[in-house]
């Protein structure tokens, strides 16, 4: 045997990443704050240190995401973990004179937690932070994703040296059995098991697949993974490999991710050419290689047969199952499909052990769970928490409630394919089995909070549009049935429902569940039926009183000004767009229901509160 | 090895590899099929072959799923039962409410499924599709896609069976449409007219734009036979109403060719009542004796050369085969074609071959056979060729 290749990383990477005392600022250039000019914060902040002669002393490093990206671009300086959010390029100045040279935080920069306006300094102090144990984003915001360097400063592929040189894949695959890591693309299917049945059939040559399609409107989790951590997942895929007898594999990425597909290029070509890829890796005899397949800018080809078409260059359909991919799946051979969050455990299961995942989260999910919180929350982001952790934690403490004083409504998981859950549900675990049991999902991790003013039935009616737009069309239950479905609920948002249509939307997805090929259709019908479940008072008040409690459909509200308060200052006229307002100044104002659009515009721009909305019609 | 299970109660064996669907057919058990061939490649996307399997999380689709040994199987659940039902409604739902004028009425599987099914009409508000008819201007596909299902049969077939790849489906969800190349025209999509698709619609999405309104597949009678154009010797069907052949259908069972014909084959029928085709054989007056006294007793007619122009053009117009021939005798010259019969015209050639090879030898002779003639014609003709005119002059037209 050749002697293996090097995993040590140079001294100063080890330096950089390691060294508590090393002075450095990270700025955050995941999609979010790049596209607030975080590229340009970087610069500056080089420039000035140029100009204080501190370039050599202190590093300013490009990381991935810090999940709170509403707050971006975030920039934080080190030793001190000062936290600087929504900084500009010519903010870099003051962060370099005041904070680096003066030793002084800015603190007009520092976020200023809402609730009780105090400022907060270090980052792990921050609500946002608090509950959240940041595993699987352990690297993000800390190395420097194109560094291989980095990476392997942090232990990078010791795992793959590990399993190559002193681990046989039988022994792999108990291990990953034993930590009972449950697959993170919304099936929650145990990733040991289905290494299992891959290695376990035999044909030649098996692949390994990567799904990072993340097709969920809003979710980014899998997209900040790739940006700010590529090399773990190319480090769980290799493993994988090995365990089921692959050489070869694809990471599917979703197109629109240019920024994920060009860090993973970048990282496989680095692990190229320290030999972590290609012919005898790591002097083990074992051989693989892998190559980034962009996707066809399809929801369905998150799913795993979809995806396999559409990596052979076919139509993005999926095909029944079974055979199951582990025994025939792209080019008709063994292939393992994860997601991108079960590859990236991988290396830190098979580096720390299996007794370490299980003792994370909880005993039937162990792990922690990766969201994109969004919606009416205070803080939105992307958090990770450990499982168990219940879904108020998530809203309250890590979310900071709902926003603007605001009462809450119902929280969705699971995006498009999941359901929702009302106040009396927030106290259930986080976690596959808990979810489940009340009908929403883990999902791949999208959670939603809706407010008082969300309108429910709106809400169900939004994600059956989804679904109409992204059903792929190949079987009948799903292509028609939720177009029959989505016609039902805009004829009910329109006020034209009838008490008939509630069993008729019953009656189309259980039809719907039961008879469409793939899980797209089969959970289609969730969000509705979860919003049936929950709020099917609402559905009735806009079905027998033609009312929308949350004053949101157009067709059942009207706009009305309330006589005592308005002073007659004439902006609501002003700003109508359709005429529909008369009055004198500092005469009453009337509004002509007849002209009125109902677009809301002039309840925005009354000062007096004096617009009312007042439903049924 | 065989692999043994439960259907229905019953106990089944099937061979290994074979799906559900295999397994069901062999012990005589009927499960309604739609995008189902058995000469095409299974996709499960019609979800009518829908059946139970004890401890399957899911109805499974019985023309995809494996047989397993020991699998217990219920075709007839009432879930399997009701999504069938709720495919057949759903489908409905997005279809033109044609039957009546349909021209597949009766021979459709969607028809039949529907009334094995008691489905009733959905009558409803919604969306429906409303795609122009007849779209295509090329002469023997007529497309109505008002009547597609979506059943990929098509696409199959031209894929599989003829290697032309011209179908695929365009867009997706309700939106999924069927088209030809890049949502071209068919003969600018590489179609080779061959007809299979048409073959294999279950429904009357895509018919014979020739046959049209000529006769339902219920009110013709069918005789097999044996397409005249090449030697491959492919069988169908002549579907004949009234005395004409309305259309060709192919049939599975035909030895050969299965379901597969060409263009020619499929559609090249129409010659056969075309006014201008050749009955009787033709010869020149000046190789005949007696052409006066036959013509006199109506043994033989005279085919002017005039006269036959004239009426090409006016058989073209619609005017009836008779008018080909003509009996003015004065028009008759050496030239003239008179219309005899097989013995008299055979003997001609006879009389001519054996005096050229009298006079020059074999070597006078060329012989060119055809690709129309069967293996055994050839060989006959190799022999005549051979043998009796003595030269080793033989070809083949389809050597190219
Ligand atoms: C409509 C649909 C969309 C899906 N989208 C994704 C996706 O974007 N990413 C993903 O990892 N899994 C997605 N899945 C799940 C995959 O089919 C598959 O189960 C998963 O990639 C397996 O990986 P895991 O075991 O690591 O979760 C989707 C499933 C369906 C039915
Ligand atoms: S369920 Fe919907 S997305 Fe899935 S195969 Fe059927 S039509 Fe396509
Ligand atoms: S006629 Fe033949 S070649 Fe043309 S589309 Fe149909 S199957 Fe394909
Ligand atoms: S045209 Fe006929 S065979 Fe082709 S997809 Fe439509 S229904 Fe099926
Ligand atoms: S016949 Fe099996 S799914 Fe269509």
């Amino acid at each position: 045997m050749s002697t293996p290749i090097s995993l040590t990383p140079q001294p100063e990477a080890t330096l950089a990443v390691n060294d508590p005392a090393h002075r450095w600022i990270a700025v955050c250039m995941g999609t979010g704050c790049s596209s607030s000019a975080s590229t340009e914060v970087g610069a500056a902040l080089r420039e000035e240190l140029v100009k204080n002669g501190l370039e050599n002393g202190v590093e300013v490093r490009r990381t991935g995401c810090f999940g709170f990206c509403e707050q971006g671009p975030i920039t934080v300086v080190y030793p001190d973990e000062t936290f600087y959010t929504q900084v500009k390029p010519q903010n870099a100045s003051k962060i370099v004179q005041e904070h680096v040279v003066g030793g002084q935080p800015v603190e007009r920069l520092l976020y200023k937690d809402p609730a009780s306006a105090v400022l907060v300094e270090k980052w792990h102090e921050i609500g946002f932070y608090g509950k959240q144990q940041r595993i699987l984003l352990g690297n993000c915001g800390v190395i420097d994703p194109e560094n291989i360097g980095h990476y392997l400063a942090k232990d990078g592929y010791q795992a793959l040296r590990k399993c190559l040189l002193e681990l046989t894949p039988e022994e792999i695959i108990d291990e990953m059995i034993s930590s009972n890591l449950r697959g993170r693309g919304g099936g929650g299917f145990p990733a040991g098991m289905k290494w299992k049945l891959a290695r376990q059939t035999q044909s030649w040559p098996k692949y390994v697949i990567c799904n990072a399609d993340e097709g969920d409107p809003g979710a980014f989790m899998d997209r900040s993974v790739l940006e700010g951590d590529p090399h773990s997942v190319i480090e769980g895929m290799i493993i994988a490999a090995y365990a089921i007898g692959a050489d070869r594999g694809y990471i599917y990425c979703r197109a629109e991710y240019p920024l994920a597909i060009e860090r993973l290029k970048i990282a496989l070509a680095q692990a190229r050419q320290l030999g972590l890829l290609g012919e005898n890796i790591l002097g083990s005899g074992f051989n693989c290689d892998l190559e980034v397949k962009e996707g066809a800018g399809a929801f369905v080809c998150g799913e795993e047969t979809a995806l396999m078409a559409s990596i052979m260059g076919e139509r993005g359909q999926p095909w029944p199952r079974p055979p199951y991919p582990a025994v025939a799946g792209v080019w008709g051979q063994p292939s393992n499909v994860n997601n991108v969050k079960s590859y990236a455990y991988t290396p830190r299961i098979m580096r720390n052990g299996a007794d370490w995942f299980r003792s994370i989260g909880t005993e039937k999910s162990p792990g922690t769970a990766v969201f994109a919180l969004t919606g009416q929350v205070q803080r939105t982001g992307l958090i990770e928490v450990p499982m168990g952790i219940t879904v108020r934690e998530i809203i309250e403490d890590i979310g900071g409630g709902v926003a603007l004083g605001k009462r809450f409504k119902a929280v969705q998981t699971g995006g498009p394919l999941g359901g929702c859950l009302p106040e009396q549900y927030l106290d259930t675990p986080v976690d596959f089995d808990s979810l489940r049991a009340v009908g929403a999902v883990m999902g791949s991790g999208g959670m939603i909070v809706a407010d008082e003013t969300t309108c429910m039935v709106e809400f169900a009616r939004y994600f059956m549009k989804f679904v109409v737009d992204e059903s792929c069309g190949k079987c009948p239950p799903c292509r028609i049935g939720s177009l029959r479905m989505l016609e039902i609920l805009d004829r009910i948002t329109e006020g034209e429902g009838t008490l008939e249509d509630l069993d008729e939307l019953h009656r189309l997805a259980e039809g719907m569940q039961r008879g469409s090929l793939c899980g797209l259709g089969q959970l289609a019908p969730s969000p509705v039926l979860s919003v049936l479940r929950f709020f099917e008072d609402e559905f009735r008040a806009h079905i027998i009183d033609k009312a929308c409690p949350a004053h949101k459909c157009k067709a059942l509200i009207t706009f009305d000004i309330v006589a005592e308060l308005c002073t007659g200052c004439m902006v609501c006229g002003r700003n109508c767009g359709s005429n529909a307002i008369t009055g004198e100044k500092r005469g009453v104002h009337v509004i002509d229901p007849d002209l009125c659009e109902r677009c809301g515009m002039c309840a925005e721009v009354c000062k007096f509160d004096a617009v009312r909305i007042v439903s049924p019609r | 090895m065989p692999v043994s299970l439960t259907i229905n109660n019953r106990s089944c064996s099937a061979p290994d590899g074979a799906t559900i669907l295999d397994a069901a057919r062999l012990a005589g058990i009927e499960i309604p099929t739609l995008c189902h061939h058995p000469d095409l490649s299974n996709v499960g996307a019609c979800r009518m072959c829908v059946v139970s399997v004890q401890g399957a999380r899911a109805l499974q689709t019985a023309c995809t799923t494996p047989v397993r040994d020991g699998m217990v199987v219920d075709t007839m659940s009432a879930d399997a039962v009701a999504t069938r039902k709720f495919v057949l409604e759903m489908l409905l739902t997005d279809h033109p409410n044609d039957c009546m004028g349909c021209e597949v009425a009766g021979d459709c599987e969607l028809q039949d499924l529907v009334y094995d099914h008691g489905v009733q009409w959905p009558e409803h508000s919604g969306q429906r599709h409303d795609w122009p008819i007849d779209p295509d201007p090329n002469p023997f596909i007529f497309i109505d896609r008002n009547k597609c299902i979506l059943c990929s049969r098509c696409i199959r077939a031209c894929g599989e069976i003829q290697n032309r790849d011209v179908w695929s489906f365009a867009q997706r969800g309700f939106a999924t449409k069927l088209v030809a190349g890049a949502d071209e025209m068919l003969l600018d999509a590489r179609c080779e007219s061959c007809g299979q698709c048409v073959a294999y619609c279950p429904v009357g999405a895509l018919t014979d734009k020739m046959s049209r309104g000529k006769g339902r597949t219920t009110q013709v009678e069918t005789v097999r036979t044996t397409c005249s154009y090449c030697g491959v010797g492919c069988n169908f069907d002549l579907n004949i109403r009234g005395g004409q052949i309305v259309r060709v259908t192919s049939a599975q069972d035909a030895p050969v060719n299965g379901m597969a014909l060409c263009v020619k084959g499929r559609y090249g029928y129409d010659y056969v009542h075309n006014p201008e085709r050749l009955t009787r054989p033709l010869v020149r007056a000046k190789w005949l004796t007696g052409v006066e006294e036959k013509v006199n007793s109506n043994q033989w007619t005279v085919i002017s050369q005039a006269e036959k122009r004239t009426a090409t053009h006016r058989s073209t117009n619609g005017a009836s085969a008779t008018a080909l021939i003509t009996d003015n005798r004065s028009l008759i010259t050496d030239d003239t074609f008179i219309q005899t019969d097989w013995d008299t015209a055979l003997d001609v050639v006879a009389g001519k071959f054996a005096a050229e090879k009298m006079a020059h030898g074999g070597d006078a002779f060329a012989v060119l056979a055809s690709a129309k003639c069967t293996n055994e014609e050839n060989f006959l003709f190799a022999k005549l060729t051979r043998q009796l005119l003595s030269t080793n002059s033989i070809d083949h037209c389809a050597r190219l």
